[in-house]
């Protein structure tokens, strides 16, 4: 019986190899380089024990607890404690991400798409694809196991040894193979791929908050969540291995849970119900630019939330930056500040050009929907009734620049009301808004850009993303690499000012504006003159 | 009154010429059967009557009115169903159809309650999980629940069963006697033949056949299938007699329409036994046109004959 119920599950593992061939090497790829660079600019950043000490006190915060996870072996900050302290939890989110991607795309979504029932048409045994599925999904975190774990112990730095980089590695893969087995039982419950997604993040997200408030109220909340699980493993410092065992044992029974799950249902069917929707359209659907609206709802509000968080998590840092240079006599010598500001009113122009930066992306997202929308021949149904080029187009611009306005509104406001929650003399709010705004037309300047290139240049857009690429690169690191100024210049962000410690050049903000809408204006002139191509 | 004309309607794209100079003309009331292979340019044709490609040269109007320049108040008046319809999967088919008839702007909600009945569709589903046949009618719907004057639908029934083929075909019988013009392009000839006053047959780019289905069947052949008592040699060499076969006494074969009547002077003097014909269909008219060229002979001498 349970034979004939995964018979051929090698050849359907293999077939399943052989689709993800370039995309499990890249997320591996990717996940163990992120590591072994981070764990080897530790080592050039905090040359000595003392400014690793320094390093551990700044960890000692809500904040940082909440962020990274409960500090251990902070007497002692060896390069393995602070490595296993700061990137373990977040990079384990990162191979969970993996996980639930890989498996939801070789489950659901072959089932959503028609696939499955080829494949199942064969003779092959009922549970065969979600087995070939689960094998794979804890194959890959084995292997991912394994090479983070020698590839750091390989890198030879003081205090991260075989066994503490092999449980590194270990935790990784055990909070992998819990979030393969979650989003297996997710694809038996929900009817689509899209929940499935959602499903899985939604514990992804819950694991992560629950852990976050144990670990900043010290309550036993944090075993209720995996990645509590895998972080009290305190690798490089106790090494215990229990937890992570626990973890891989937990995934395991996950995975048969979903395997009855699978064997009980019918194909195409899920265990949650599909609720009927709506059957009338709603006033608010019924333009473009309402439509246009509705199909980026869910991406815009958790974009928001999202930069919400962000500039919260940076306002929450600045609380400790003032505190720590308020308390240690040597920095205050060192660096002597810019006359009348503060170092953190200094260090608001760097944190503001990144922000905008990050903000410019769910803004461009919203212009370039447009693209995604033509190439699946959608546009197609509007453009054929009594929608105008303009109106389409105008929806989606009108989007991104009030996208664009409110993300980095958002961020703003989170930046600031999060560093008057943990500052001694805060800084009012106004300041950091006027900041944020001070770089409104040059993240403006980046969606007149994308505009223009859907005019003229449909094919080649995704230009613009190479663009905000090339402009993070100089403003974040061209300082440190040493670019020369005219590089820097080439990007928009460069030319905003850096408020408060500049002066507002009113010359350069309008400068900025008038491209910005003179882009977007010709591009929209544009577009009225093109070819829709799906 | 011409509702729709293309005068030497030319589209490239790069050094491929997709269309070369299509003349079409559809009139008030009437219903335009456009038909042709895959990759033949109906669907460009079709874009380009749609403002959605710019023709590369020559003319098209619709109300009299440039196609391009003037597509938004063309299309107020224009309703049109594509034959693959990509539709938003976080939508349902109701909100779907009440934006597109929204879009166009004259609605009519009795008509969509009455078009969702027929047609069964259930508007409460998300578009993800809709079938391709479902997909198809929420277009068809959303077409035919807006008062046009003029529908252009490209293979609207790929992917719907018979029955709502039949459905469709009654919502098109209905647009006709109401007055309203239809472009129809299709793969389904049968379909063509009942609904359609005028067809068009477009191969690689070119406009090769136009008329009234009547004038096009003086290009088509009869089949035929005879015994005869006597056997009838003479037929082989007969003028406009294609494809003879024989086994026994019993002969099929095709004749071409205007040479009908002395092979069944031939026929009957060698005493007519059992006697089989099937009427002209478009389908050989258009088989016969693959034939010239032969990319599509072997289809030709296929099971259909």
């Amino acid at each position: 019986m349970l034979t004939s119920l995964s018979h051929r599950t090698g050849q359907l593992v293999r077939f399943i190899i052989r689709r993800d061939r370039v995309r499990i090497p890249v997320w591996l790829l990717g996940i163990a380089a992120l590591t072994f660079i981070v764990a080897q600019a530790f080592t050039g950043l905090y040359a000595t024990a003392q400014e690793r000490q320094t390093m551990a006190e700044t960890m000692l915060n809500p904040a940082m607890t909440a962020m990274v996870g409960k500090g251990y072996g902070l007497d002692n900050y060896t390069f393995g404690a602070m490595m296993a302290h700061q990137m373990l939890l977040m990079t384990a989110v990162a191979v969970g991400i993996m996980s639930i991607m890989l498996v939801a795309r070789h489950t659901r979504a072959d089932e959503e798409e028609g696939r499955m029932e080829l494949i199942r048409s064969l003779p092959v045994g009922r549970l065969s694809s979600l087995h070939a599925t689960v094998v794979v999904g804890f194959g890959t975190n084995i292997v991912l196991a394994l090479l983070v774990g020698i590839g750091l112990s390989a890198l030879g730095i003081a205090s991260m040894d075989l066994e503490g980089s092999l449980l590194y590695g270990a935790a990784f893969g055990a909070a992998g193979m819990f979030f393969t087995s979650v989003t297996a039982i997710a694809a038996q419950l929900s009817a689509n791929a899209r929940g499935t997604i959602g499903l899985s993040i939604t514990v992804l997200l819950l694991a992560y908050l629950v852990r976050a408030v144990g670990d900043v109220t010290g309550s036993g909340l944090s075993w209720l969540s995996p990645l509590g699980w895998v972080a009290s493993a305190e690798v490089y410092v106790n090494n215990y291995w229990w937890p992570v065992a626990l973890t891989a044992a937990v995934a395991i029974g996950l995975a048969a849970v979903a395997y009855v799950l699978h064997a009980k249902r019918d194909l195409d069917a899920g265990f949650l119900p599909a609720k009927p929707g709506r059957t009338r359209a709603s006033k608010f659907l019924l333009s473009p630019l309402g439509l246009g609206l509705r199909l980026q709802r869910t991406g815009l509000v958790a974009w928001a939330i999202g930069m919400l968080v962000l500039g919260a998590s940076y306002g929450s840092v600045l609380g400790d930056l003032d505190a720590f240079m308020a308390d240690n006599e040597m920095l205050k010598e060192v660096l002597t500040p810019v006359e009348g500001y503060s170092l953190i009113e200094q260090f608001i122009p760097f944190l503001m050009i990144i922000i905008a930066i990050i903000c410019t992306v769910p803004a461009l997202m919203a212009i370039m929907k447009l693209r995604v929308e033509e190439k699946k021949n959608r546009t197609e149904h509007l453009f054929s009734r009594a929608a105008s080029r303009i109106r389409v187009i105008g929806g989606y611009v009108v989007i991104a620049f009030t996208a664009g306005w409110a993300m980095l509104s958002l961020a703003a406001l989170g930046l600031g009301l999060a560093a008057a929650g943990v500052m001694e003399e805060p800084i009012p709010l106004g300041t950091f808004y006027q900041a944020a705004m001070a770089y409104l037309p040059a993240l403006w300047v980046m969606i007149g850009l994308a505009v223009f290139l859907i005019g003229f240049l449909p094919s080649v857009t995704g230009l613009v993303w190479a663009y905000l690429g090339f402009s993070f690169i100089v403003v974040y690191l061209g300082g440190l690499l040493q670019f020369p100024a005219w590089l820097s210049n080439l990007s928009p962000f460069a030319h905003a000012s850096g408020l408060p410690v500049e002066e507002m050049a009113y010359g350069k903000f309008f400068l900025l504006l008038v491209i910005a809408v003179g882009l977007a204006v010709l591009g929209i002139l544009g577009d009225r003159n093109r070819d829709i191509r799906g | 009154m011409t509702i729709l004309r293309t005068t030497n309607l030319t589209k490239s794209f790069g050094s491929f010429t997709a269309l070369n100079g299509i003349n079409i003309e559809v009139n008030k009331g009437e219903v335009y059967g456009f038909i042709g292979p895959n990759g033949a340019g109906k669907s460009t044709t079709i874009r380009l009557l749609l403002g959605i490609l710019k023709a590369t040269s020559g003319e098209a109007t619709i109300f009299g009115r440039d196609v391009w320049k003037d597509a938004v108040d063309i299309h107020k008046r224009l309703a049109y169903v594509p034959g693959d319809v990509n539709l938003w999967p976080n939508l349902t088919g109701g909100e779907v159809i009440d934006l597109f008839v929204k879009l166009r702007g004259t609605a009519n909600k009795s008509r969509r309650e009455e078009l969702i009945e027929r047609f069964d569709l259930d508007p409460s589903k998300k578009c993800r999980t809709y079938s391709k046949g479902n997909r198809q009618k929420v277009a068809i719907i959303s077409a035919f629940s807006s008062d046009a004057d003029l529908y252009i639908l490209d293979e609207p029934t790929s992917g719907l069963d018979p029955l709502m083929e039949l459905v469709f075909q009654e919502c098109v019988m209905e647009a006709k006697q109401a007055g309203k013009s239809v472009l129809l392009s299709s793969h389904i000839l049968s379909e063509v033949e009942r609904l359609c006053d005028k067809v068009g047959i477009i191969r690689e780019g070119r406009l090769i056949e136009t008329g009234t289905l009547a004038e096009l069947r003086h290009l088509t052949r009869t089949s035929l299938r005879v015994e005869t008592r006597l056997p009838v040699p003479a037929l082989r060499e007969m003028k406009g007699v294609h494809d003879l076969e024989e086994d026994g006494l019993g002969l099929s074969f095709q004749v071409d329409s205007e040479e009908l009547e002395p092979v069944m002077a031939v026929l009957s003097a060698q005493g007519i036994v059992k006697l089989e014909s099937a009427p002209p269909t478009l389908e050989d008219l258009f088989m016969r046109h693959y034939e010239g060229t032969g990319q599509a002979s072997q289809a030709g001498s296929g099971g259909v004959r």
